[in-house]
């Protein structure tokens, strides 16, 4: 493997930041025409105090705009997100969160198509072989993974298998401590996905750590055909990412993924079993610039970025057609990741819950 | 920096994921702890390698075992143990200093808990005895023996035993020990602040020769203590009253929550209440009234004659005794108060007091004697000052209240009316000779284990079983036929 100089890195990540300024002033340009941008941002438009098609000339200028709320998505009219420019397009409305109150919903026409199809390239060929069949066991409903798994499976040539999975009902129980009806829930699951298992040819499978963990304590996935696996959707964090490679999952393909509705599809940093331990299994995710960017900020003033391995909170900004976030503080912190050769941008280290959220969730058992 | 692994198999693992445990009069951090993955937990949990990890402890013998027991003791309480993951030892003054300076307990305190722990590994062939009452353990070796002519068999309940427990005093870890002897391996969820004597037993057990498989020492977070929780086929929750209320029920699981123990007096012995003072003192504050045996509550019969003013003489006396006791730095030789961990806690809890004193009917008698509130700060630490309460009502919000320090409610009752109103209690020591009250006691549902006559609550005697029967717990008397 030849190492591009720095000075190589340092040209990529000059062109990546042209790229990104160019395809702000782009999307500005979209989501602020009367022609082709939504009823939401057209009507803020004009509070704004600025022209955003002329003041905006670049991601640094994206500050103008201040902080995206989530509040502006919870509740409708949806159709106030839809483009004008794609109107009459099919749209598909995502939720997240809602385990109590009123979920954030998320329009989408033709996002997930495009970000998993762009993932799709990044997939390993010798893990997730092109026209193979996928099980898919993870949270189904109204979320986004359930589609753009399937998307992926169908863009590579495969077929992809669904079981039912209610979150919302997890997070219930577990709130309530209902341990035994969880594990019940949690066998009803695993035994559908093992019924498919081992009626069809699957080679690729998208599950949680949780259910990843369950499933191995039942069969071996390797012995099951199984050569790659896609595992995501709730916090994963080293040692588990560890765990998986050494003791659950050894000799299959794994592969750590961050997505949310809001943003798109994350990309982990390349596996490099050369590392050193405490690096090796670290998980570092890279957004799918420029369609999204991350940056770390002072938790306690968020207008100052973190230094490169400094901790900071998320703020994640989407720039695609379908929707327009600038500069929204997400619920995740995480170690600000120098770009790399291969995604010459920031990215983010160990992911997690904020920790000021997380003294208030922990259950202390003492 | 000094990290404890977790124990699989009795082999160390080293987590990626580590919490620090800090020295809490400084902050510094003293060692790093790894973190057991709840996945990791289930996978060592697992049926087949549990299995397998009882037989290797019933391949030793119940003879063999007791041996280990008493070498372990030895070692426990004298040897250089290995404590990190990179091969340093850790001494038995390491050990008390190390735990007393995360868990807030005075280095006097560590040393008595110590000893506790040496006692009952030493003597666990007289702690058995008590609690099968005498049986022949070889019965466990072979499964089927006779006893006075009778055939006589025990099934196991459990391919582990597990523990999730608590950081307030180490003394609570001689109530797992026993399953070792009993030839159930176990799998430990130490407390965040105290992982120290769990660590130290399963190396001490390790020098002994007990089989490493029967050890598993998981430090984790609540979702570990929960796969623990429901993988064992039995297991001891320790923890306060919203932790264990999601396994109440659960026979699986034998629950370990707030004590409730109390002093009570028969209408012999409360005219003469000045002769138990002693008593009385060392039942609330021994240990640094950290544990569930210590007596939250002094039960008297309220006088015929009204307003006759015993129990509050009694209380005032108390107070006076309790209020004599100082907070001293914990390295101090004559410390007897724990530290808090978190001050914020140590407020939260005198918070709780003084709302709960504006209803009417209670009064705080040590601040009265102490003139000065009962939070203070000595040598870096916080910590709460012994408060005892006189409450006119046993229905009071305070006369039934247990918490984390030496804290007392003096309540007068009817005499009819009191073994009925004395509510969960875990020791009851009843000074009594009454036959006809004593009898009353005995009956009591309520009350866990009784002690009749002036032994402080606090006060355990081994032979006997305590807070439940862990050999109950862990076998089942199966009927049994033999016939050619």
């Amino acid at each position: 493997m030849i190492h591009a100089a720095p000075s190589d890195l340092a040209h990529k990540v000059a062109a990546a930041r042209e790229r990104l300024d160019a395809h702000v002033r782009e999307m500005v340009a979209w989501h602020f025409s009367p022609e082709t941008g939504c009823p939401f941002w057209l009507e803020r438009a004009a509070g704004l105090g600025f022209d955003p098609r002329k003041e905006v000339q670049g991601y640094d200028d994206l500050r103008l705009f201040g902080h995206f709320e989530d509040a502006w998505l919870r509740g409708g009219p949806v159709q106030r997100w839809i483009p004008r420019g794609l109107a009459g397009r099919p749209a598909y409305v995502f939720e997240t969160g809602g385990s109590t109150g009123v979920p954030k919903s998320r329009v989408n026409i033709e996002d997930f198509q495009i970000d998993y199809e762009r993932y799709s390239d990044e997939l390993p060929e010798a893990g997730f072989p092109r026209g193979a069949d996928w099980l898919m066991l993870g949270p189904t409903g109204p979320r986004r993974l359930r589609l753009a798994v399937e998307h992926l499976a169908q863009h590579r040539g495969g077929i992809c298998f669904h079981v039912d999975l209610d979150p919302r009902w997890v997070n219930r129980l577990v709130k309530h401590h209902r341990h035994a009806e969880l594990e019940e829930y949690k066998a009803h699951v695993i035994e559908q996905g093992l019924t498919v298992l081992k009626a069809h040819e699957i080679r690729c499978l998208f599950t949680t750590p949780k259910l990843l963990a369950a499933l191995c304590e039942r069969v071996s996935l390797v012995k099951l055909g199984i050569r790659g696996i896609f595992c995501g959707g709730t916090e994963m964090n080293a040692q588990f990412h560890r765990f998986a490679r050494e003791e659950l999952v050894p000799g299959i393909e794994f592969v750590p993924t961050y997505g949310n509705t809001l943003m798109g599809l994350a990309c982990p940093k390349p596996f490099d079993p050369a590392a050193d331990p405490a690096d090796r299994f670290a998980i570092t995710y890279y957004p799918p610039a420029p369609r999204a960017v991350f940056e770390l900020v002072d938790p306690a003033d968020p207008e100052k970025v973190v230094e490169v391995g400094q901790t900071g909170r998320v703020m994640l900004t989407t720039l695609t057609r379908d929707f327009f976030m600038p500069r929204f503080l997400e619920r995740d912190e995480g170690e600000r990741a120098a770009p790399i050769d291969r995604y010459p941008w920031d990215g983010v280290t160990n992911l997690r819950l904020l920790s000021s959220l997380q003294d208030s969730v922990v259950v202390g058992v003492y | 920096m000094l990290h404890l692994p977790v124990l699989r198999g009795g082999r160390p693992y080293r987590s990626l994921e580590v919490r620090r445990l800090t020295d809490l009069r400084t902050g510094a951090a003293i060692a790093e702890l790894s973190q057991a993955n709840p996945a990791l937990i289930a996978k060592d949990l697992a049926a087949a390698t549990a299995a397998g990890a009882r037989r290797a402890l019933r391949a030793v013998g119940v003879r063999e075992l007791l041996a280990i027991c008493r070498r372990a003791a030895h070692l426990f309480a004298t040897a250089d143990l290995p404590v990190g993951g990179d091969g340093e030892l850790q001494s038995p003054e390491a050990y008390v200093r190390q735990l007393s300076a995360t868990c807030g307990l005075p280095e006097t305190l560590c040393r008595f808990n110590l000893e506790k722990v040496r006692g009952v590994l030493d003597g666990m062939e007289t702690v058995l005895a008590g609690l099968t009452r005498g049986l022949d353990l070889t019965v466990l070796d072979t499964g089927l023996g006779t006893e006075d002519g009778r055939s006589l068999s025990y099934v196991g309940q459990a391919d582990a035993l597990g523990a999730i427990l608590p950081s307030n005093s180490p003394g609570v870890h001689t109530l797992w020990l026993p399953a070792l002897a009993l030839g159930v391996p176990v799998a430990l969820k130490p407390g965040r602040e105290e992982p120290w004597t769990p660590y130290r037993v399963c190396q001490a057990f390790l020098a002994a020769g007990l089989p490493g498989e029967a050890l598993g020492f998981y430090p984790s977070d609540h979702a570990g203590a929960a796969e623990i929780l429901q993988r064992c086929g039995r297991s001891l929750l320790f923890g306060d009253a919203a932790t264990v209320r999601p396994w109440q029920g659960d026979p699986r699981v034998e629950i370990h929550g707030p004590g409730w123990s109390k002093v009570v007096f028969g209408e012999d012995e409360a005219p003469q209440w000045e002769r138990h003072l002693d008593l009385l003192a060392t039942s609330i504050a021994e240990n640094g009234g950290r544990s569930c045996l210590n007596a939250s509550g002094v039960w008297l019969p309220r006088p015929a004659a009204p307003g006759a003013p015993r129990g509050r003489e009694l209380a005032a006396a108390l107070a006076r005794r309790l209020a004599a006791i100082e907070a001293l730095p914990l390295d101090h030789p004559e410390a007897r108060l724990a530290a808090f961990s978190r001050p914020q806690t140590a407020h939260q809890i005198s918070d709780l007091i003084d709302r709960r004193l504006q209803t009417p009917g209670a009064v705080d008698l040590t601040a009265e004697v102490r003139g000065h509130g009962r939070v203070v700060e000595v040598g870096g630490c916080t910590f709460l000052l012994p408060t005892l309460v006189w409450c006119e009502d046993p229905d009071h919000p305070l006369a039934n209240t247990e918490l984390l320090f030496p804290f007392a409610a003096v309540v007068e009752v009817p005499r009819a009316e009191l073994p009925a109103r004395l509510g969960p209690t875990l020791v009851c020591t009843a000074l009594t000779a009454d036959p006809g009250f004593r009898r009353e006691l005995l009956d009591s549902p309520w009350i866990d284990r009784l002690n009749l006559g002036p032994v402080p609550t606090s006060r355990l005697s081994w032979d006997q079983p305590h807070e439940g029967n862990l050999f109950d717990h862990l076998y089942r008397r199966r009927a049994v036929q033999a016939c050619g």
